[in-house]
């Protein structure tokens, strides 16, 4: 046990979006999935990139129809999937990695309905017990957060909503006004995945959403590149990159690191090789 | 028999909820282009003109009303109740499917929308999309799981000739539910000019209502031609179950009248298998949950995940049921059965046979219902089917099963 006294749920997550190197740098928030290549690897990469010292991490949950994910997660989930790997194994996941000296905040990505399976109220109660810090659920618009929002106040654990770039002025009021933990701003319409630029109209974007809202903003959706770090650091309070990372993954461990070394450097506002 | 009070007509509430089931599970982005959707539809539905121009061209253009044919050959060789069928196999393109798609397809074209796109089991429904996106000059991509595409090949290929771009879907299992998967990731991404025309009542709110709504026709037609023909209603109304909106559409004109419900699902090759896709008649399997946007019966392993289902009939092959069925089911206003993949073949040969008519494998589920109840009852009995669509798109997959060369 090398877990020294920890800040755990919003506290943790807010603690790890405030502590910023300067005044051009985000916490970065790599995601990865349980299960792939398979369950002892991804936690070798988590574990990695922990030592680094990313400052969060996005678990990803494996769901067979993860509708609002693109070809490099939807690929690597189902074969998360075909390995086996259940909520139960997610959730154990976490508390191995705590046992295993990660201090930073993971939170718990994942589709509604293998939640729902598990049990709502139970599922917020273990994952808290594991060690998670916060959960991010896509499929689970404001208007529906009760099944998970209760038992997350009384867990203190995040409850991230999403913030996309179509949606006007009331709605991010109403999105905001529930949310815990941060806004996950959504970069582009569309599903998750590697893009070559972040939209030219991003930092104005967030910049109505600052205005709007007082609540920290992390942007995904696209960032794959250190150069989308580096712009995005600018005006965000932290990034999250998925596709990127997993798929740089079938390459092993060490190119998965020396990517989100750089991805972590560049938010820092430290060089771009 | 449940009359009226019941405000089975008053659902969905504001939410999309059908008692417990419904509402709209979605990601943020689509959230806007569903108050979009939700506000054409609530203007377009109280606009006399919309509902003119799609009287009009159910009419004109759609080949409504479809007849009421008494299967008499079929009664007497059963020996029992007599039994009618609503001809949706006689609509333009052969299946009730035009009406949902005439329907959204003018409110697409009423909001500006240059794109549609759809998903598609069977075909039919991604035909008549294709069929309505070619009247009204819209652009139209429909996706098709592989395993579809593959059973109903010539579906396919009307589709490229009515002009629409058929997209492979080879992810997942490869039938309806990756198609719909694979239709909101485009719609995510091309929200701002594109119109998601979903075929049954299923997804997010509004599309259980709206659907039942262009579907409601069906009843509607079927209970006036009961009337006028034997100056009642039936006892019993049979229509098969996939996602549902054939079934809706035929009862939702009966849910106040004492009139017998009954869907019939699809039982694949049998139940204890797990090889089917009945979500209501395996209670291990098929669980409350969210698929695609709305909460109903799913099937699935413990874990959540959707499971992988079967039926001869491409367009009930899926995992879930509209949420308004569930509701139905829940407050036992509506019976649900399953016909197995067998049954559905006997009666498609026996309905070719007896009545000179091919009944698509999906409504052979409806007849199979009605061979099996009807030697019970007595001859003053009625059922009434609805005969949801035409068999031509099947006779690859029906002549495989009969080990038939073409």
């Amino acid at each position: 046990m090398s877990t020294t006294e920890r800040a755990r749920g919003n506290a943790a997550i807010a603690a790890a979006l405030s502590e910023r190197a300067g005044p051009e740098s985000a916490a970065f928030l790599p995601y990865y999935p349980i299960g792939y290549p398979d369950y002892a690897t991804s936690l070798e990469v988590i574990a990695n990139l922990s030592e680094l010292g990313v400052d969060g991490f996005e678990i990803g949950m494996p769901f067979s129809d993860p509708l609002a994910d693109g070809p490099v997660i939807q690929q690597a989930t189902g074969q998360a999937l075909a390995n086996g790997v259940s909520v139960a194994d997610c959730i154990e996941a976490v508390a191995t990695l705590r046992r295993r000296g990660v201090l930073q905040p993971m939170l718990l990505m994942g589709y509604l309905n293998p939640i729902l399976a598990y049990g709502p109220a139970q599922f917020v109660t273990d994952a808290a017990e594991a060690g998670a810090d916060g959960l991010i659920v896509p499929d689970l618009p404001p208007e529906e957060r009760g099944i998970l929002a209760d038992p997350c106040a009384a867990t203190d654990l995040g409850l991230v909503a999403f913030i996309t770039p179509n949606l006007g002025e009331a709605r991010i009021r109403v999105v905001a006004q529930g949310a815990t933990a941060f806004l996950y701003v959504v970069s582009v319409t569309g599903v998750t995945g590697a893009r070559d630029d972040l939209p030219a109209a991003l930092p104005g974007f967030l910049q109505g959403v600052r205005d709007i809202t007082d609540k920290p903003l992390v942007v995904g959706f696209g960032i794959s590149r250190p150069v989308h770090a580096r712009k995005v650091s600018r005006f965000a309070d932290g990034y999250i990159v998925g596709s990127a990372l997993v798929r740089e993954a079938e390459k092993g461990i060490a190119s998965v690191r020396a990517l989100a070394d750089s991805l972590r450097r560049a938010g820092r506002g430290e060089s771009i090789d | 028999m449940t009359t009226d009070s019941h405000g089975w007509k008053n659902l969905p509430d504001s939410r999309g909820y059908f008692g417990e089931y419904g509402g709209s599970f979605v990601p943020e982005t689509l959230v806007p282009a569903l108050e979009e959707l939700r506000s054409a539809y609530a203007t377009a539905r109280n606009d006399p003109a919309f509902q003119r121009r799609l009287r009009t061209q159910l009419a004109d253009y759609c080949g409504r009303p479809t007849p009421l044919t008494e299967a008499e050959n079929l009664s007497r060789a059963l020996g029992g109740a007599r039994i009618f069928l609503k001809r949706e196999d006689l609509a333009h393109t052969g299946a009730h499917k035009i009406n949902n798609a005439m329907g959204q397809g003018l409110l697409a074209h009423r909001m500006g929308k240059q794109r549609i796109i759809a998903e598609t089991g069977a075909g039919q429904h991604g035909v008549a999309t294709a069929t309505v996106a070619a009247l009204l000059g819209l652009k139209c991509r429909i996706y098709m799981g592989t395993v579809d595409m593959k059973r109903q090949q010539t579906n396919v290929f009307r589709m490229r000739l009515l002009g629409a771009e058929v997209v492979p879907v080879d992810s997942g299992s490869r039938t309806l539910k990756d198609a719909i998967n694979e239709a909101i990731r485009d719609w995510v991404t091309n929200v701002e000019d594109t119109f998601y025309l979903l075929g049954s009542v299923l997804g997010p709110h509004p599309y259980p209502m709206m659907v039942r709504d262009f579907q409601r026709i069906i009843g509607e037609e079927a209970r006036e031609q009961m009337m006028t023909r034997i100056g009642r209603l039936p006892d019993t109304c049979i229509a098969c179950v996939g996602g549902g909106s054939n079934a809706i559409g035929l009862f939702y004109a009966f849910l106040d009248d004492p009139v017998e419900l009954v869907g019939v699902e699809a039982g694949g090759r049998s139940i204890s298998s797990g090889a089917h896709a009945a979500r209501f008649a395996d209670p291990a399997r098929g669980r409350p949950g969210v698929l695609h946007g709305t909460r109903s019966y799913v099937l699935q392993d413990e874990d959540g995940q959707i499971l992988d289902t079967h039926s001869i009939s491409a367009g009930l092959d899926y995992a879930s049921i509209g949420p308004e069925h569930a509701n139905l089911r829940m407050l036992e206003r509506v019976r649900y059965t399953t016909a197995t993949d067998d049954e559905a073949l006997d009666a498609f040969r026996r309905l070719s046979e007896m009545e000179g008519i091919l009944p698509a494998l999906e409504s052979a589920h409806a007849v199979s219902e009605a061979i099996r109840r009807a030697p019970g009852g007595n001859t003053d009995e009625v059922l009434l089917i609805n005969l949801s669509g035409r068999g031509d798109k099947d006779l690859d997959t029906v002549m495989a099963e009969m080990g038939e060369q073409p």
